[in-house]
């Protein structure tokens, strides 16, 4: 009976072997980077909205406060996507008449809210609670980047666990004095780890185990 | 079904009896089946969920189950390669001045129940009223709430609720309603309304019943009937023998040092239940000054008050008045008759209540007779009671009478064809009228016929027109409790369904300008207060949920001197047949609520399905097991039901519970049981001469009862009052030493706070409350009765029924169980994923979105406490039933273990209130959800390492003591063992009747 493989199979099954490893670890290598990308993280990419609303004009050019439209943010989990009458306050006055402004004339005429398409967003199982950060010197362009020169927006980071507890397993290198939090362009000091480290304990800042305690984000 | 029900053969009491008498039989024990250690226990105490590997196999129960739970085919969350769909926030066009959004907001409202009033703080979430907690400025609440109350949100959500006007059946509109009525009312003005009828249930609503009475006064010849098919009609006889009017009773249990309840359940009936239960508990505390009180029951069935009692007489209920003839006798009320009978218990329980005359209380039940009532009055006045723990007030109920009789003529004037115009206001009388009325035949001789409701139902059905009522969280309105304090209904929600409250639908109808159940209620408490201080009353009534001044006086009617009470009845041991509304469902208006129908009754802890009690002895007696279908014949009336063997049942007794064989009640509560009311009649509402007959049929009877065992593991501690001021360490001295070193894992380091629970078997009464409430927080699914068969039932709380001594008279004792949050957690030691860890602060966390579903955790857990969800079994696709999710916990998916938390949504938003305010979290601040709702004060909560902790000081106390604490888990759950004060004079065996 002749040999039912030949002699050149014998590279073949050395390279099959070495292209198992290899291809398993590629594939695995793979996964893990598509995962963090942007293409399922959906960081960096923009979000059209019905009305397009540029924060780099209100905020980088006209200086209006977060607050103003986020209105909730120090007091609720939520931070608040602003009313139409709070767009109507100015806009009822100002540039009264662009056609790109009629989505939200439209709106506050007969009573129907604006439908805006969430940007950041977390997995139903995540609680994030905005006040509690504010609280504690987490300033808005830390997560949220430089909103002032974003002319449409988008989610500036991947908003994956791992990245939340980068900050939440050593939050002194995150944090602020409280009255920065809302600054667009905030620089740390020359030290910042001793900075960060003194201002988490002045802020009372919960000790790392607590903060990455599950039940801290998920219930 | 049949066929998977194990069979249970009646049980061998010869051989349970010398069991309990041997040196190691146990001395707790939950079932009959344990006992007799028959095999089904066997196959739950072995397998945590017995059957489940046929559970697939299946087909025809599981496609039931999917059908009950409506949408769980969706199968939500199927793990999609991309990321995820973009999702639209939506804000306010203007948003609601004080409304923060993601902050609950909370309003004060009553809920209704049988008439009376429970003064509610309802939770809103968004616009959407997410829970139900007591108003602890409400006279019945004082800030707890019983079941109906926690489990009344779900009704408003319910899917199956009417959703449209209809006219025989078709859709119609309200104005096509109101049209075809007022022609109706007009032709009836030439007779003034003489063929005019309004039936409601119990009415103490001031709005409804002045918009009542205008229409009696513009039609002088119309009739107002109020029916309750459990009601009060007994009450109000007695007191019109005993006072020659119609006086309403409040009991002082708070001031009561000796209660004996002939036959009344007051702990879990009647409208100040909650209120009762609160003062009742507070005297069984022993921490506080006063000394404890002392309990004497005599009752056919076991309920929770008689599962408090320090002394139990099982006794028929037929036999009951004789008992209370002899206690007035001997109370020193003159020209009673004495019956026939010899009762040791008796001398011993007369001199209790007199020694402490002034501080003792009697008291029975609406089910007992009118006789009855009138002694008791007596007996409360001979021991100076009357003033003190007994008061008087005038009738709450704005139409006060009998209501059976007036039903009655009602009845017979439909069928005369006296009648043109029936409008019925609620209730569901087709379904609850006596047998022997046929009210439905009666009704289809009606010309014009209405009815309002909350669901298309038994009634609805005949009638020409049907009106969607608005939910008390739908509709503004008004309630009395049962001190006679109003109450201003407070909606949360616009109808979901377009109701329309019975004050907007008379109002209407009497052509009023006035339409909207706001205005109306405003209007009516305008004239009542005078313009001038209108608004400021308002507001306050609105804001704290009592009007002002509105508590009705206590007043001294004179007792008769010459009160007329019929005689003993003789002696017999001929079978009766009990009625009594069901724990959960109650007269039938629950049944489709789903949380009330897998709520584990007390006691029996059936789920899903009425079994009538019996007594062990009975059941021997007619060679009878659990799940035996019997057959009742009461004057002629049958009704096949499936028995429940139920320990401390009276013998000769058969005790059935209103509430179910609903046709139309909705997907939920269809054809679920037997319907009872099919065989009760007018002249026998409650007692009924009976005979039954094994049918040799059988029925599957999911009770929860022999589900997650401990086995006799000395779960329950208890001593007498006595035994315990000897010496407190007399129910911790049987306690292990365990040393609190003793483990192979590092120590963890202490937290900022370390959470802890401790509840006192003492004063929890095993109302259920804390089970429903923990459902509504936590967003716990129903699974259904073949689920619960199987033992997957998901109330992350549940509530263990312990009994002990002779089945025939056994003492009873409840236990809630939550998750222990073990400080040596076994369930996290074999975790493969680590979703089930250890926080800094002591809980012992659940994270659903790491679980993998391998159950080993809920393998390893001792007290078994971990729920696992075997299937879809939340309703996703419900879009009315999303709307009841609390937004603060997440929703379980298929293949998840999931258990108690400790409420951590609770605990997270204290500790970011008080992190935002620099300050530590204070002792109080953080409560459970079974904590609010528990009308005894049982559970607290708090932090165990400050010494100054409510939690810390009763762990310190003597009865202190941990469930399998010998097993060094360290439960951060721990109990305050049960005190029974007994009276020394009456022997041990006196409690077994």
């Amino acid at each position: 009976m002749s040999q039912t493989f030949s002699r050149r199979m014998n590279f073949l099954s050395r390279l099959t072997i070495f292209g198992a490893v290899f291809i398993v670890s590629a594939v695995a290598l793979a996964i893990i980077e598509i995962v963090r990308s942007p293409y399922l993280t959906e960081a960096g990419v923009v979000r059209l909205q019905p009305v397009p609303f540029s924060h780099k004009h209100h905020v980088g050019d006209i200086g209006i406060d977060c607050r103003y439209c986020h209105s909730s943010v120090e007091r609720s989990a939520f931070a608040g996507i602003p009313p139409t009458k709070t767009c109507m306050n100015c806009h009822s006055q100002v540039w009264s008449d662009s056609p790109e402004l009629e989505p939200v004339r439209a709106s506050f005429r007969n009573n129907t809210s604006i439908e805006w398409t969430r940007v950041n967003r977390l997995p139903d199982f995540v609680y994030f609670d905005h006040s509690i950060h504010l609280a504690k010197g987490v300033g808005c362009v830390t997560c949220h980047g430089q909103v002032d020169a974003m002319p449409l927006m988008w989610r500036e980071k991947s908003l994956s666990m791992e990245w939340c507890l980068e900050c939440h397993r050593n939050p002194a290198r995150y944090i602020r004095p409280r009255e920065q939090v809302f600054a667009m362009h905030w620089q740390p000091p020359a030290a910042p780890q001793d900075f960060g480290q003194k201002l988490a304990a002045t802020y009372k800042i919960l000790s790392t185990e607590k903060l990455t305690n599950c039940s801290t984000c998920h219930r | 079904m049949d066929s998977k029900v194990p069979r249970n053969p009646s049980f061998d009491l010869a051989a349970i009896r010398s069991r309990l008498a041997s040196e190691n039989g146990p001395r707790f024990w939950r079932s009959l089946e344990e006992l007799a250690d028959s095999a089904i226990f066997t196959e739950y105490l072995r397998h945590e969920y017995p059957r489940q590997a046929s559970a697939l196999a299946e087909a025809p129960d599981r496609r039931q189950f999917l059908r009950l739970m409506a949408a769980s085919l969706a199968l939500a969350g199927i793990p999609a390669c991309s990321s995820a769909p973009p999702e639209k926030i939506v804000p306010y066009v203007i948003q609601p001045e004080n409304l923060v959004p993601g902050k609950p907001q909370y309003f004060a409202t009553a809920m209704p129940h049988t008439g009376y009033g429970i003064g509610l703080i309802a939770t809103s979430t968004m616009g959407r009223p997410t829970k139900i907690d007591g108003n602890p400025d409400h006279p019945a609440s004082l800030g707890a709430t019983d079941i109906f109350a926690q489990a009344s949100v779900l009704d408003l959500y319910d899917p199956d609720r009417s959703k449209a006007v209809t006219r025989d059946g078709r859709v119609s509109t309200f104005d096509a309603f109101l049209r075809a009525l007022s022609a109706e009312l007009e032709s009836a003005r030439t007779n003034d309304g003489a063929k005019i009828r309004i039936l409601t249930e119990t009415v103490t609503s001031p709005v409804l019943a002045s918009q009542i009475r205008t229409v009696l006064q513009k039609f002088p010849k119309a009739q107002w009937i109020s029916y309750e098919p459990v009601s009060d009609d007994n009450l109000r006889a007695g007191s019109q023998l005993a006072f020659g009017g119609y006086f309403d009773t409040q009991y002082r249990f708070d001031k009561a040092d000796v209660i004996l309840s002939l036959d009344s359940d007051f702990l879990s009936a009647g409208p100040a239940r909650i209120r009762i239960t609160r003062e009742f508990s507070q005297r069984r505390s022993v921490t506080a000054d006063t000394s404890m009180n002392r309990l004497y029951v005599a009752e056919p069935a076991m309920t929770i008050t008689g599962a408090m009692a320090d002394h139990r007489f099982p006794m028929r209920r037929s036999d009951i008045g004789n008992i209370a003839r002899a206690v007035a006798q001997r109370c020193g009320v003159q020209g009673i008759a004495m019956p026939v009978g010899a009762w040791p218990w008796l001398e011993a329980v007369v001199a209790d209540l007199k020694r402490h005359a002034g501080t003792s209380l009697v008291i029975a039940g609406p089910s007992q007779s009118p006789d009855v009532h009138a002694l008791i009055h007596s007996v409360n006045h001979q021991l100076n009671n009357t003033g003190v723990t007994v008061l008087q007030t005038d009738p709450v109920e704005e139409n006060p009478g009998d209501q059976r009789a007036s039903l009655q003529s009602l009845c017979e004037q439909m069928r005369s064809g006296s009648v043109d115009v029936l409008l019925i206001l609620g209730g569901n009388p087709v379904y609850t009228a006596p047998a022997d009325f046929d009210f439905a035949s009666g009704m289809d001789k009606v010309r014009f016929r209405m009815h309002l409701g909350l669901y298309d139902d038994e009634t609805s059905q005949r009638c020409h027109w049907h009106i969607p009522e608005a939910h008390y969280l739908e509709s503004w309105g008004d309630v009395r409790a049962y001190d006679g304090t109003a109450s201003i209904i407070q909606p949360l929600i616009n109808p979901l369904y377009g109701g329309k409250s019975a004050a907007e639908l008379v109002s209407a109808a009497l052509g009023n300008t006035l339409q909207s159940g706001y205005d109306i209620t405003r209007e009516y408490w305008r004239q009542q207060t005078g313009d001038s201080r209108f608004e400021t009353i308002w507001r306050q009534a609105v804001q704290k949920g009592v009007v002002p001044d509105t508590t009705f006086q206590m007043r001294t009617p004179k007792l008769l001197s010459n009160v007329q009470i019929g005689n003993p009845s003789p002696p017999s041991n001929e079978m009766e047949n009990v009625f009594c509304p069901d724990p959960t469902v109650f007269d039938g208006r629950f049944a489709n609520n789903g949380w009330l129908q897998e709520l584990p009754k007390p006691l029996s802890r059936l789920t899903w399905d009425n079994a009538a009690g019996i007594s062990p002895r009975t059941a021997e007696s007619h060679h009878l097991g659990n799940g035996d279908v019997i057959e009742i014949d009461s004057g002629g009336r049958k009704l096949e039901v499936p028995i429940w063997i139920s320990p401390g049942h009276a013998d000769d007794s058969v005790t059935l519970y209103l509430g179910y064989g609903r046709r139309r009640a909705g997907r939920v509560g269809n054809d679920l049981g037997t319907n009872a009311y099919s065989i009760r009649t007018s002249n026998a509402p409650w007692t009924a001469a009976a005979s039954v007959r094994k049918t040799g049929k059988r029925w599957p009877l999911a009770s929860t009862q022999l589900h997650q065992s401990m086995e006799d593991r000395d779960n329950v501690r208890t001593a007498t009052v006595a035994a315990y001021s000897r010496d407190s360490k007399t129910v911790s001295e049987k306690r292990p030493a365990v040393s609190k070193d003793l483990s192979l894992y590092p120590k963890r380091g202490a937290g900022d706070y370390a959470w802890g629970m401790s509840i006192d078997l003492n004063t929890c009464v095993g109302c259920n409350a804390c089970v429903v409430a923990c459902q509504a927080e936590n967003n716990i699914p129903i699974v259904g009765k073949s689920e619960v068969l199987r033992g997957r039932e998901m109330h992350w709380l549940r509530i263990d029924t312990y009994f002990r001594g002779e089945p025939d008279g056994p003492e009873a004792f409840f236990q809630p169980v939550p998750c222990m949050h073990c400080e040596n957690a076994p369930c996290e030691l074999v975790c493969p994923v680590a979703a089930t860890t250890h926080s800094s602060e002591g809980l012992n966390e659940m994270t659903y979105n790491r679980c993998v579903g391998t159950r080993y955790c809920s393998n390893n857990c001792p007290y078994k406490v971990r729920r696992f969800n075997f299937f879809q079994y939340s309703s996703y696709g419900e879009s009315t039933l999303e709307l009841l999710a609390n937004p603060e916990v997440s929703v379980r998916s298929r293949g998840v273990m999931e258990k108690c938390t400790y409420c951590v949504q609770r605990i997270n938003a204290a500790h970011i209130e008080a992190e935002k305010q620099d300050r530590p979290i204070r002792d109080g601040e953080v409560k459970t959800a079974c904590q609010v709702a528990c009308p005894a004060n049982a559970i607290v909560f708090g932090d165990v390492q400050n010494p100054g902790s409510d939690v810390a000081r009763l762990k310190a106390e003597a009865r202190n003591y941990g469930l399998l604490e010998e097993l060094n888990t360290r439960p951060r759950t721990t109990y305050l063992a049960r005190l029974s004060n007994r009276n020394p004079e009456i022997p041990a065996e006196g409690h077994h009747g």
